[in-house]
Formats: C-alpha cells, sequence, structure tokens
C-alpha cells in the first residue's frame, strides 16, 4: 500500500471512470394512490469508489438500491452498470445485502454462506476455501454449523454479508446491515468493511442511517431528501483509501457529521410533519 | 436425562397407566364385557382376526383408497394452492368458499356419488379427496403467504431461475406449512373413507366393523377399531419423526 495519508483523494489513481450510473430515475409503486417513492435521480458512481446514502426513513433508501440492483424496475429513467442497460435483472457482479433479516432457516451458517457459489457451479474444493474464509472473516467461525434460529440478529446479517461477499461482486450494495448490531461492533464491523473493500476494490454503496458510520466510512455520502427521495446534498469526505475508525478523532469529522445532520433533520422533519399534516 | 426424554417416558406411563386401570375396570367386572372388551381380549382378538385372513381384503380394500385420495389431494392441493396464490382475483373470488368449506357436511353428497360411480371404490376416493384436498390447499397457500419476499429477492439476486427459485427457496420456505398440510390431509381422507365405508359400503374396513356391530359380534368390532387405532397412531408417528427430521433446527415458532 503506497497511498500517502496525506494525499488528495484520488491523487495516485487514474481518472475515475463510472462504474453505475443513474439518470432521471424515478420510482413509483403502483397502486391507488400510487406511492410516488423515488426521484428524479442522477447518479454516477464511480469504480472503485465508497459513497454512503443517508436520509429519512421512508425516503426511498431501499427503493433506491432495488432499482439500482434490477429487483425492481424503474418507472422511468436509465440505470446502466458497466456500461450495459439494468432493466428488471440483476447482473452479473452485483450483491446485495437486504435491511431484513434473509438467512435461510433450513440452512446451516455454512450452507447458507456457499448457496450463490453452489448454484454458480463452483469447484467444491474453492467452495470451501471461499466459505472458510467468509465465515471466518464475519467472526461466525464458531457458528459455521449452526442454524440461523440459534444466532442473534445481528450474526444473522453477519450470515448475509458473508453470502453475498463470497460470490466477489464488483457492486456490493447495503442496505443497513449494521442496523441490528450496537455501536462498537458496528464501528468495528466498519473498518472490517473498509479492509474489505480495499483489498476487493469493489464499488460499494452503503445505505446506512448512522452519520458517523456514513462520514467515516466513504469517499462520499449523498443525503437523500423526504419522499419522493432526491440528492439534496453530496459531499465529499476526502479520507484517504488507507483508513479505519480512528477518524472519529479527525478535526474535519465533526464538521463533515454537522453537516450531514443539518440536511438530515430538515428532510426528517418534513417526513414526520408531512406524515401529520 | 435430559426433558425431552422425561416427557417421552411420563406420556408412556400415562398410556400404560390408563390400559392397566381400563383391564382393571373390565377385570372386576365395574365395566360390563358386552359393553368394553378389556384391552387384552381386544388385542387378542384384533390379533385372531387379522391372522384369519378374513378381513384381509378389506384391508387392501381400505388402505389402497386411502392412499390414492390421499395421492391425488396432496398433488391437487399443492397445485391449486400454487394457482390460487398466483392469481389474487382468483383467490379472492374463491376465499368466502375456501372459509366456508369444512362446514359443509360432505357425506350427504355420498348418495349421489353412488348413484353416478355405482357401488365400487370411486365414490369413497371422491369423499376422501374431498375432505382432504382443501385442508392440503390451504396449507399450501398459508405456507407461500409466508414465504419472505426478501427470500426471493435473493434468489434474484443470485440469478436463479423460477424452477431454481421455486425448489431451492420457495418449496424449503414453505416446508412447514406443507407437511402441516401433508399431515391434516392423510388424517381427513382416513376419517372420511372408513366413516364413509361404515355408513354405505359392502367393503372395507369400515364396513367390516359395522357389520360387526350390527351383528353383536364384539370381539370383532373392538379387535378391527385397534387395528384401525394402531394404524392411524404409527403413521402419524412416522410423519411426525420425518417432520422433526426435516424441521429439526429451523422452528421459529
Ligand atoms: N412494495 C411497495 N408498494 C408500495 N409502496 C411501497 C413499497 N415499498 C415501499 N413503498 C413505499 O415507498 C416509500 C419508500 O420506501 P423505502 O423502503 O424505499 O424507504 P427507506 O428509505 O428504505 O425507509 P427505511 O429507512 O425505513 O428503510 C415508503 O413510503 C414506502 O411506504
Ligand atoms: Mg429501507
Amino acid at each position: 500500500m503506497d497511498a500517502l495519508p496525506l494525499s488528495e483523494p484520488g491523487a495516485n489513481l487514474p481518472a475515475p471512470t463510472v462504474h453505475a450510473s443513474l439518470r432521471g430515475v424515478t420510482r413509483i409503486y403502483p397502486g391507488s394512490p400510487p406511492v410516488h417513492a423515488l426521484g428524479p435521480i442522477d447518479l454516477d458512481l464511480a469504480k472503485g469508489e465508497f459513497f454512503a446514502v443517508i436520509g429519512p426513513s421512508g425516503c426511498g433508501k431501499s427503493t433506491l438500491l432495488d432499482v439500482l440492483a434490477g429487483l425492481s424496475a424503474a418507472s422511468d429513467g436509465q440505470v446502466t452498470f458497466e456500461g450495459k442497460p439494468v432493466a428488471g435483472n440483476v447482473p452479473e457482479g452485483v450483491g446485495v445485502v437486504f435491511q431484513e433479516d434473509a438467512s435461510f432457516p433450513w440452512l446451516s451458517v455454512s450452507d447458507n454462506v456457499a448457496f450463490g457459489l453452489r448454484r454458480a457451479g463452483v469447484d467444491p474444493a474453492e467452495i470451501k476455501r471461499r466459505v472458510d474464509y467468509a465465515v471466518g472473516f464475519m467472526g461466525l467461525r464458531d457458528f459455521a454449523r449452526a442454524f440461523p434460529m440459534q444466532l442473534s440478529g445481528g450474526m444473522r446479517q453477519r450470515v448475509c454479508i458473508a453470502r453475498t461477499l463470497v460470490m466477489q461482486p464488483r457492486l456490493i450494495l447495503l442496505d443497513e446491515p449494521f442496523g441490528a448490531l450496537d455501536q462498537q461492533t458496528r464501528l468495528l464491523m466498519g473498518d472490517e468493511l473498509l479492509r474489505l473493500w480495499r483489498e476487493t476494490q469493489a464499488t460499494v454503496l452503503l445505505i446506512t442511517h448512522a452519520l458517523d458510520e456514513a462520514a467515516m466510512l466513504s469517499d462520499r455520502v449523498g443525503a437523500m431528501s423526504a419522499r419522493p427521495g432526491r440528492f439534496v446534498d453530496l459531499v465529499e469526505t476526502g479520507w484517504p483509501r488507507d483508513r479505519d475508525s480512528t477518524l472519529v478523532a479527525e478535526a474535519g469529522f465533526g464538521a463533515l457529521t454537522a453537516r450531514l445532520w443539518s440536511h438530515l433533520r430538515a428532510e426528517s422533519i418534513k417526513a414526520i410533519g408531512g406524515g401529520r399534516a | 436425562m435430559n426433558y425431552g426424554r422425561k416427557v417421552l417416558l411420563a406420556r408412556f406411563a400415562l398410556i400404560v397407566g390408563a390400559i392397566a386401570l381400563l383391564e382393571l375396570l373390565c377385570r372386576t367386572g365395574v365395566i360390563n364385557p358386552l359393553t368394553l372388551l378389556a384391552p387384552s381380549a381386544m388385542a387378542a382378538a384384533m390379533v385372531q382376526v387379522i391372522a384369519s385372513g378374513q378381513v384381509t381384503s378389506d384391508i387392501i380394500r381400505t388402505f389402497s383408497t386411502v392412499a390414492i385420495a390421499f395421492a391425488a389431494s396432496v398433488v391437487v392441493g399443492i397445485a391449486a394452492g400454487a394457482l390460487l396464490h398466483a392469481i389474487p382475483r382468483l383467490r379472492r373470488a374463491m376465499d368466502p368458499l375456501l372459509a366456508s368449506y369444512y362446514a359443509m357436511p360432505f357425506f350427504v353428497f355420498y348418495p349421489v356419488l353412488v348413484a353416478f360411480f355405482g357401488l365400487n371404490a370411486m365414490p369413497l376416493i371422491a369423499i376422501g379427496f374431498a375432505a382432504a384436498m382443501v385442508a392440503m390447499l390451504i396449507s399450501t397457500l398459508n405456507g407461500l403467504d409466508r414465504v419472505p419476499p426478501v427470500m426471493l429477492k435473493v434468489a434474484r439476486m443470485h440469478r436463479l431461475g423460477r424452477l431454481r427459485t421455486l425448489f431451492l427457496v420457495v418449496v424449503p420456505a414453505a416446508a412447514p406449512s406443507l407437511m402441516t398440510g401433508t399431515k391434516l390431509a392423510l388424517a381427513y381422507a382416513f376419517i372420511s373413507i372408513i366413516a364413509g365405508e361404515f355408513i354405505l359400503s359392502g367393503k372395507g374396513l369400515g364396513y367390516q366393523i359395522a357389520y360387526a356391530y350390527n351383528s353383536f359380534d364384539n370381539r370383532t368390532m373392538y379387535g378391527l377399531m385397534l387395528f384401525v387405532l394402531l394404524v392411524v397412531t404409527v403413521m402419524n408417528s412416522l410423519l411426525h419423526v420425518w417432520e422433526q427430521r426435516l424441521l429439526r433446527r429451523r422452528s421459529r415458532a
């Protein structure tokens, strides 16, 4: 690792290439009345970028993730991944960790983690190697043969993270993956996520309700408005690539979270006030 | 000794105790032997009636009727449940019928069925099917309703096709309900077919029990009743063990 701690962000990287992009994307859930959940949104994710999304509850963050992953089609606008349009199908190379518990209760922890690899027809020895590594990485080694019902909510979420990571996705979408964890574990998991991001050079989009998490982990934070969600601010954090949770002590950190909080506060008041009106 | 063992032992002791008490009441004449046979006499009668071979064709008849009705109701129940689940409009239209289905006394249709099919196994298969299929259908609907949408998203993320999604995600996620449906279907098929034989049939275990009853042949009647009871208990236990094995460590209540 030859990145200097004080170097400009991206200074030692080639010009960023766009990895995934949203152009004029909206999502309206049909029904009576229809729910306009998202957009219009324009967003370019640079290859290898760590992008965090914050926004008030119900503003359309999970909807954004669904549309970007190809799990639901945009009502309007274009989504592309690696230059190809994404339409209603999840492209190869995209991995998602969902907000809800998505572990399979009928499979053991290691079988859960191996699920995608087995379907993809990966060689068994390679499956074992990758699963062992991911299970260890997520701190689940003692529970490899346990079943999800024997685990806590946070541990189940880690199973789901491992299941997605073993597929070695080039774009990783995480929807509040640490929501069920306590503050200290959350920060440490954040460090692990950063380590993984550096090792794999994947592009990461992280949805979180924790401002400090967004500010500490990402290269860029997008603050969303109340529903229908749009980006009201995009903030470059300027952190070096080689960073960890000790950043919270940096001088710039407080100013950054304060700026994010001012947006989130205003939009959350709108979201709640809108519900009361 | 662990908790499960203790429960099992207590259950066993309860049954043995009840049988012993019954035996005692019968032997001491508190219960008239014309009303109820002593358990030991019942068992002896059962062995004798079965061994004599005089009801072998009835046993085969009843079990094959139940087997056909059960198999058909599981297959059709699952298929119909999946269909209703896939077409919400159809399901809404069918909902009142399903909700009040078991309030309907199927047996009133039995004479019609006999007139229609003749006095063979078909009317009974139809009755067994009618009683069992809807239980399987409703359980299938319940199971499919309970498949968490996020699991289907996981399947799509792994780019599974329809068939692999069905067998690798939907069926395992719905398995507890499907299992319940299977158990109910077997019990309903059995009850309705034996009862049908009892009322209006010339063959089968139900008919033989009714025949023994009408000719005051207590030994045969109780022997056959015990036999039916034993068979149903054994089959249910087997299904239960199978279910426990399949769902062993995933019960989320
Ligand atoms: N399947 C759906 N059908 C109809 N409306 C939906 C559906 N899913 C979400 N919505 C609505 O769309 C809006 C955005 O939902 P979404 O789940 O994207 O919000 P979110 O930002 O992820 O919220 P949270 O922070 O609570 O997870 C909400 O108002 C929600 O009620
Ligand atoms: Mg959400």
